[in-house]
């Protein structure tokens, strides 16, 4: 399995599981699951952060070698994305951005008009784009086309942990892609996690799920297993589903 | 950086103890340590004016309560515990009364989503020995008739206690001064083997520091993990009697509070920002804790918005404070006259944890047994 590398925006990964850093009790809380995880890359949303500030969690990246990807959280237009994406890219000294466009601070759910809008603005000024998106495969097909360097559509709203709403969507939006898929958001727990790889999804982003756990080193724990085992059981190709019994030792 | 030894200007009087930090915690620390007999000063250009000024002053462990921080929680109830009586002290010293109040927190899930988590931390809290109560959304609203009728429901966490935080460092100043207590009005720039460096160039030379002075202790320990969360909190004005609880809230999962005054004042907060020292209120401040009070209390649009501040949660990896003897940041070998200790990093929890912090500080001063529970609370815990 060693060479089963992730690539994405043509850096490699060893690790399909990316994080966020939003809801843990305390830096050293997070810190053990970042650990447990074995995530390389961990986003950090810019309008809520100083780069600049001692002991953030931009050190606790630091000091566990994390990638730091910035998002632009908590913003509702095009304008402010573009914005935010680019005092990230002055603090972090990186061009690449989760772009998240919401639409209402309720549900959450992106805006696929000004997602776009911003994709494309993001492209031509030189970032490797990562939208959130829901799970729609016709916007994923535009995105890409518009140049971004993967699609990352949502399993379920922000922070729900409903898991995978609709697993068919998310099947089309990998047959289609030339980029890398990340399922985002909406993760419960392990088997949401599992099946995201099984799916055929290049890599899954979750926070809640592990930030707001009873034990978040231990779901920690348990989303990186579950992310492999997704993985290798999608490599490894499932049977086929049958209506009725096949016998596993034939008698003869 | 190494303190410079050519240049030593002339010692300002001696002191026991000199306290960095004139917050709650370190005027308390003082106020003790001058209580036993010892000579004390704190020094501050303006006392109570950083994350004092700004706290809301909940006593409230149980309604706090979160998922991996029980030795926090236990910590909470200890100072908690202390509290009546460090009340009734202060309050005699200081002919202050601190506005203390222990009608408990009424903590309400807004949505039924909110509910669901507010549910689950109840069962936790009861798992932990905790007395907290389920309420329905009317029972609630019987309580706290200013309640939004569209609350879900809540639960009651009786043991749960505030108090005014302008008023306590008010009281802690009055009775470190009866006590024969100095303030030297000026900023600390070092610490230096005889005592502490002031903005004016002078020592003010003791063999005892006290650093309390919250997100800045760093800078007078620079290995000291301690780092600033921003805070905005706003104070409404309305007739006393609107709310007569504290009131925490979750609506749509961010979390809000309510703290009620004798005076009619409410304190409603507060943001949580890693954003170092930025002291700007900002509209997206305002309008999230406005927003998210409005939803929970809807009569509170007719109050006054008498104040908004931003304060410094002084913040620690684990979220549990720094109390107790550190190493001093002159170099190694160096002659060591002066013996360091810290009272700070109390995050969220700084009203709180007075109490004890002073009980502990003082026991380290004088070479007492400190309380077992702040054996957590170990400076040196983050070395690796």
């Amino acid at each position: 399995m060693s060479e089963d590398v992730f690539v994405l925006g043509g850096e490699k990964f060893a690790s399909r599981l990316i994080m966020g850093t939003g809801g843990a009790p305390s830096l050293e809380v997070l810190d053990q699951a970042l650990e447990a995880s074995g995530t390389e890359l961990t986003t950090v949303a810019m309008r809520r952060l100083d780069p600049a500030a001692r002991g953030s969690v931009l050190d606790v990246l630091r000091a566990r070698g994390v990638r730091p990807l910035p998002n632009t959280a908590g913003c509702y237009t095009a304008g402010e994305a573009v914005l935010t994406a680019r005092l990230g890219r002055e603090a972090l000294e990186t061009d690449w951005v989760k772009l998240e466009v919401i639409a209402d601070e309720r549900t959450l759910l992106p805006d696929p008009i000004e997602t776009f809008d911003a994709a494309e603005q993001l492209v031509a000024d030189g970032f490797t784009v990562l939208p959130y998106i829901g799970d729609d495969p016709a916007l994923a097909r535009r995105l890409e086309q518009a140049g971004c360097a993967a699609v990352m559509p949502l399993g379920a709203p922000i922070g729900s942990g409903l898991g995978i709403r609709n697993p068919h969507n998310i099947e089309l939006i990998v047959e289609a892609a030339g980029v890398p898929v990340i399922l985002d958001a909406g993760i419960g727990t392990a088997s949401d996690a599992a099946l995201a790889m099984e799916l055929g999804c290049d890599a899954v982003l979750l926070a809640s799920a592990v930030t707001r756990a009873q034990r978040p080193d231990l779901m920690a724990t348990a989303m990186r297993s579950a992310v492999t085992a997704g993985r290798l059981a999608h490599l490894a190709g499932r049977i086929p589903r049958r209506r009725y019994a096949e016998a596993s030792s034939p008698g003869w | 950086m190494v303190p410079s030894l050519e240049v030593t200007p002339e010692a300002t009087s001696a002191a026991d103890v000199i306290v960095v930090g004139g917050g709650v915690e370190g005027l308390s620390v003082a106020w003790r340590a001058a209580r036993r007999g010892m000579s004390v000063a704190v020094v501050d250009p303006d006392p109570g004016s950083g994350a004092t000024h700004a706290a809301a002053g909940m006593l409230a462990p149980v309604s706090e309560v979160t998922y991996t921080e029980e030795p926090q929680l236990r910590l909470g109830l200890a100072s908690l515990a202390l509290w009546p009586s460090f009340r009734d002290e202060l309050e005699d010293d200081s002919g202050v009364g601190l506005d203390y109040r222990s009608d408990g927190t009424l903590k309400i899930a807004y949505s039924a989503d909110d509910m669901a988590v507010l549910d689950e931390l109840a069962t936790f809290e009861q798992t932990l020995g905790l007395r907290v109560e389920r309420l329905t959304g009317r029972e609630c609203r019987k309580l706290e008739p200013m309640l939004s009728p569209s609350i879900r429901g809540g639960m009651l966490a009786r043991d749960d206690a505030w108090v005014n935080p302008r008023l306590v460092a008010r009281a802690l100043l009055a009775a470190l001064d009866r006590h024969g207590g100095t303030l030297i009005a000026e900023r600390a720039v070092e610490l230096t083997p005889r005592g502490v460096r002031l903005a004016s160039g002078t020592v003010a030379a003791a063999p005892r520091v006290v650093v309390a002075a919250g997100s800045w202790s760093s800078r007078l320990l620079p290995g000291l993990p301690v780092r600033p969360v921003k805070g905005q909190i706003l104070r409404l004005r309305g007739p006393a009697g609107f709310l007569t609880r504290c009131v925490r809230g979750l609506v749509h999962g961010s979390p809000a509070y309510l703290v009620p005054r004798g005076d009619g004042e409410i304190t409603v907060g507060a943001t949580v920002e890693e954003l170092g020292f930025d002291g700007r209120v900002t509209a997206g401040g305002v309008y999230e804790l406005l927003r998210d009070a409005r939803e929970l209390v809807p009569g509170l649009t007719e109050l006054e918005l008498a104040e908004t501040t931003v304060g410094f949660r002084p913040g620690t990896p684990d979220n549990l404070p720094l109390i107790g003897p550190v190493d001093a940041p002159w170099p190694a070998g160096e002659s060591r006259e002066v013996d360091v200790l810290a009272a700070t990093g109390h995050h969220r929890n700084g009203i709180l944890l007075t109490p004890i912090t002073a009980a502990a500080a003082a026991a380290f001063l004088t070479g007492d047994a400190a309380p077992e529970i702040v054996k957590f609370c170990d400076p040196g815990r983050f070395a690796k």
